[in-house]
């Protein structure tokens, strides 16, 4: 099945106008291969439905399993309304907005976007969106090397694994050190950063709530960063802000995140939403697209793709970044959602998160061969330390159709068997119940 | 025009139900140190559901789209995004897969990423693909940061690349981020590799040389063997921007010709959607040679069924957080299993048949940067029109009175005054043949009427718009404070 319109007739006419007799002669300048492609022969729709029937069945997810994954992206409910307008086909198959005459309803989602991550975070500015969370915080780290000149990069353990790795994949030709900042009790080692943040710091990154679910002793970092020179990075959880303090509140420079949690699906890993907001300070030196409110000749309110001279297609190697087509279709996305959601919704919305996920820590602590990894303040997930490895425990769980925690072994072997566990406002009380039992059964 | 959303707000409206607690209501202060939680509720606006989708349909509804407009954007592929491929990345099956799931819950989301990988490097005649990159720009990194592991790998760390003039801003600006001196090399007259620039600038400190081809002028480069030589001879690797892939997929492999590594942009070639600046996917293929270095995950494909492999000890490392933008895979997925190999061929064809057919009936009042065949778009220039005032931003915002999309202006840089036009090969000779009407009759009105030419867009929902001022007094988010215009006395007026 292609999706060709010509006819014959129409192809030999046009190749007619052209000047040539055959196609061939178009390409006769093309060392043309030889053979044929080895891909399967076409489908018809019908068919190729059928095969993704087939494919989407050997997944089993929400509906087949109760999931308490978590971890970087989050089963949130979704209202209907947010994909119903982000399937609208002027958003979803329109181009970037280079112009603006035709591409308002783009333009004004996205400056709308923009206003609400401020709104919520408390920054100054929002970009319109980067491809997602852990790119987002590589290319803070970028912007602190490049603006302080300085080659060290303070690092939490408790920092999500795969964002370290790609700080680690972007900074890998710069001669910088990353440093590890260790962990007490799940939270940020505050003596040490005292230690180690010094003039010689690019900058200081924290995830709040970190990836073990703890929420980070933040407030005291500002402080230590601004005598530092270095510049502040926090790596937020957008939607905890319904309840948490938001990084404008406490000083940091970049506040970059996940979107996801934003009405998103899990999607088995993307396309995810980067967010990347800062201080007023840092906009001519941030990357990525930004929307600017205008007016056209005749005065009217209109909205433009602006301070582009930052970007690539202008500055070229001097560009603050290499990023062009990012995500603005999940950006929208995320604009529905909060725009759904409003000023209590976001915050019942955070609320309910962190009620169930201490309902469950309550629930799940009490069952014997079970206890928290730490006792730090968490915000919806929490890691636990069970007296049998995670793996096995979870290839258990799985038999009864539960997803259990991800197990941290792999990236943090010094604290046993330890996996983190994810309760969202999408997990009733039955359902913590219903893992709670399970878990005694199988432990 | 449509309010902005803040402005709609009514204390106490709420668009979002939630389901009610059943668990034990608590006070967030005994859980949380006072200092951690949020002091002023953030100010979202306060819209009931109806009022949310009428604001975003009408917002949409100032969009020009593929859905709804003609947009032959050079270089940008803007091709049917078939509904299929909506469909399917819409199944609970594929959304509601968490990327942390055991390898024997998403054996089909695996099969997809294995099987899509195998495609890609067969239409390619690279040796492997990773599809962890989010887009383009991403793959370029993500390929630069293997040639870098590669070389270093080799114990002879390099430091140039080389990029022609006519290149897409995007590459420069990769090779800085991975850590690379750019050298630009001027391009010939008609965007080919100047090989003798190329031969001067070539030398043992040179890593890669970047090439799109065909070339952002629409040509291919035929001397591409030579170059491969010329590259590979000083111990370089040629990397290719499959920008315009659309123009070979079928005919020509990149692998063939010489190409090292290699990105695609699935949202053009395999007509993922754009989403008016995203989400996209920038698979990477490699030759042989390079494989030990592609990121983690890679997917592999066992007696047991498919894995995830995250341990490869010469990696480059991670790119981004999980496996890629799977559900834009996916479409791709979806995409190529319906065209089959039969349909990659004649989609390719008919796209250089469309542009061949726009450069022959365009030529006669338009100046064509270059007179020879075309692949997949064509390049058009102002200078006819230049004599009456008209530049190529006039003829670009003339068009959206018409109703269609501009082509891409001012690009390639190398050509002054550039209209790069890409029809794609799903657009219809009768679509093709009212551009070709439309673009005769603002040629007319070039010579009639140029004054009308400079002031448009007359029709459009906003007009040209003040880009000084939204430079010079950035106003980048909403805020109370701001001068609202005064509404309009019924909420759907214009």
């Amino acid at each position: 099945m292609d999706f060709i319109p010509h006819t014959d007739v129409e192809r030999q006419d046009m190749l007619g106008a052209i000047g040539v007799k055959t196609f061939d002669e178009l390409v006769a300048h093309l060392p043309l291969s030889k053979n044929e492609l080895k891909v399967p022969t076409g489908l018809a729709e019908g068919e190729v439905i059928r095969l993704a029937h087939e494919l989407a069945s050997k997944n089993q997810g929400a509906g087949k399993l109760l999931s308490f994954l978590g971890a970087g992206a989050y089963d949130h409910f979704s209202p209907a309304a947010v994909s119903a307008l982000m399937s609208r086909g002027e958003f979803l198959t329109s181009y970037t907005p280079y112009q603006p005459e035709v591409s308002q309803g783009t333009l004004q989602t996205l400056y709308e976007f923009q206003s609400t991550i401020c709104e919520i975070t408390g920054m100054d500015v929002t970009n319109a969106g980067m491809y997602e969370g852990a790119s987002a915080l590589a290319e803070a780290v970028l912007l602190a090397l490049r603006e302080t000149g300085r080659k060290k990069v303070l690092l939490p353990r408790s920092l999500h694994p795969d964002y370290r790795s790609v700080v680690a994949t972007y900074t890998a030709e710069s001669q910088v050190e990353l440093i590890d900042i260790p962990f007490k009790d799940g939270r940020l080692d505050m003596d040490f950063v005292a230690a180690h943040l010094n003039e010689d710091v690019a900058a200081i990154v924290v995830q709040n709530p970190n990836f073990f679910g703890v929420v980070e002793p933040v407030e005291a970092l500002g402080p230590l960063a601004q005598k530092s020179g270095a510049l502040f990075i926090a790596c937020v959880n957008p939607l905890s802000l319904g309840l948490l303090t938001p990084p404008g509140d406490y000083g940091a420079d970049i506040a970059v995140g996940e979107g996801q949690c934003l009405g998103i699906p899990a999607g088995f890993g993307g396309p995810f939403l980067g967010l990347f907001a800062c201080k007023q300070k840092w906009l001519r030196k941030m990357p990525g697209r930004l929307v600017g409110q205008t007016v056209d000749i005749e005065g009217k309110r209109a909205f433009v793709l602006t301070l582009q001279a930052r970007e690539q297609h202008i500055r070229r190697e001097k560009a603050t970044s290499n990023v062009c087509t990012t995500t603005a279709l999940i950006a929208s996305c995320a604009t529905f959602y909060l725009t759904l959601l409003g000023k209590q919704g976001f915050r019942d919305v955070a609320y309910q998160n962190l009620a169930r996920a201490h309902y469950a820590k309550e629930q799940l602590t009490g069952i014997p061969g079970v206890r928290l990894a730490f006792a730090s303040p968490v915000f919806n997930e929490f890691v636990l330390q069970t007296n049998v490895s995670p793996e096995i425990l979870n290839q258990k769980l799985l038999a009864k159709n539960i997803l259990g925690g991800v197990p941290l072994k792999k990236w943090f072997p010094e604290i046993g068997n330890a996996s983190l566990w994810c309760f969202t406002e999408t997990k009733t009380k039955s359902d913590i119940d219903a893992l709670a039992r399970t878990l005694r059964e199988v432990l | 025009m449509e309010p902005v959303i803040f402005e709609k707000t009514q204390a106490g409206r709420k668009g979002y139900c939630l389901p009610a607690l059943d668990v034990p209501s608590v006070d967030p202060a005994t859980f949380l140190p006072s200092a951690s939680l949020r002091a002023t509720p953030a100010a979202l606006p306060e819209i009931s559901e109806l009022d949310v989708v009428r604001h975003y349909t009408r917002l949409s509804q100032l969009n020009f789209s593929i859905d709804t407009h003609f947009y032959p954007l050079g270089s940008c592929t803007m091709k049917y995004n078939p509904k299929v491929n909506e469909l399917v990345a819409g199944f609970t099956g594929f959304k509601a897969i968490h990327p942390l799931q055991p390898d024997s819950t998403v054996q089909g989301f695996l099969q997809v990423y294995y099987e899509l990988e195998r495609m890609l490097a067969e239409i390619c005649g690279m040796a492997e693909f990773t599809l962890q990159p989010s887009a383009g720009a991403h793959g370029e990194l993500t390929g630069l940061l293997i040639a870098r592991a590669y070389h270093k790998y080799k114990g002879d760390v390099r430091k140039t690349v080389i990029v022609p003039d006519s290149a897409h801003g995007t590459n420069p600006a990769s090779a800085m981020i991975a850590g690379y001196n750019v050298v630009t090399i001027k391009s010939l007259a008609n965007g080919r590799v100047d090989t003798a620039a190329l031969k001067a600038a070539l030398n043992k400190d040179v890593a890669v040389f970047m090439l799109t081809n065909p070339n952002t002028l629409g040509l291919f480069e035929t001397d591409i063997k030579a170059i491969a030589k010329m590259v590979h001879d000083v111990g370089a690797l040629l990397y290719l921007d499959g920008a315009n892939m659309n123009a070979l997929v079928g005919l020509v492999r990149p692998g063939d010709l010489g190409f090292d590594i290699m990105h695609l942009n699935l949202h053009k070639t395999f007509s993922t959607p754009h989403g008016g600046g995203g989400p996209a996917a920038g698979p990477v293929g490699v030759s042989q040679a390079l494989t030990p270095f592609l990121p983690v995950p890679r997917v592999r494909k066992t007696d047991q069924g498919y894995s995830l492999e995250e341990s490869a000890p010469l990696a480059i490392g991670k790119m981004r957080a999980f496996n890629g933008n799977s559900l834009i895979l996916l479409r791709a997925y979806i995409y190529i299993r319906c065209l089959g190999r039969e349909g990659i061929r004649k989609n390719t064809e008919a796209a250089i048949l469309n542009a061949n057919y726009l450069q022959a009936k365009l030529k006669d009042r338009y100046q064509s940067a270059i007179d020879e065949t075309c692949m997949h778009e064509c390049i058009f220039t102002a200078a006819k029109q230049k004599p009456n005032g008209v530049k190529t931003l006039d003829i670009a915002k003339r068009l959206l009175d018409y109703g269609i999309h501009p082509p891409t202006i001012y690009f390639p840089l190398i050509v002054e005054e550039a209209m790069m036009i890409e029809p794609t090969e799903t657009e219809s000779r009768q679509t093709l043949d009212y551009f070709i009407d439309v673009m005769n009759k603002i040629a007319d009105e070039a010579q009639a009427t140029p004054d009308l030419l400079k002031k448009a867009p007359l029709t459009t929902p906003v007009r040209r718009l003040d880009e000084v001022k939204a430079a010079r007094e950035p106003n980048l988010r909403w805020k109370q404070t701001s001068a609202v215009p005064q509404p309009s006395t019924s909420p759907f007026a214009r």
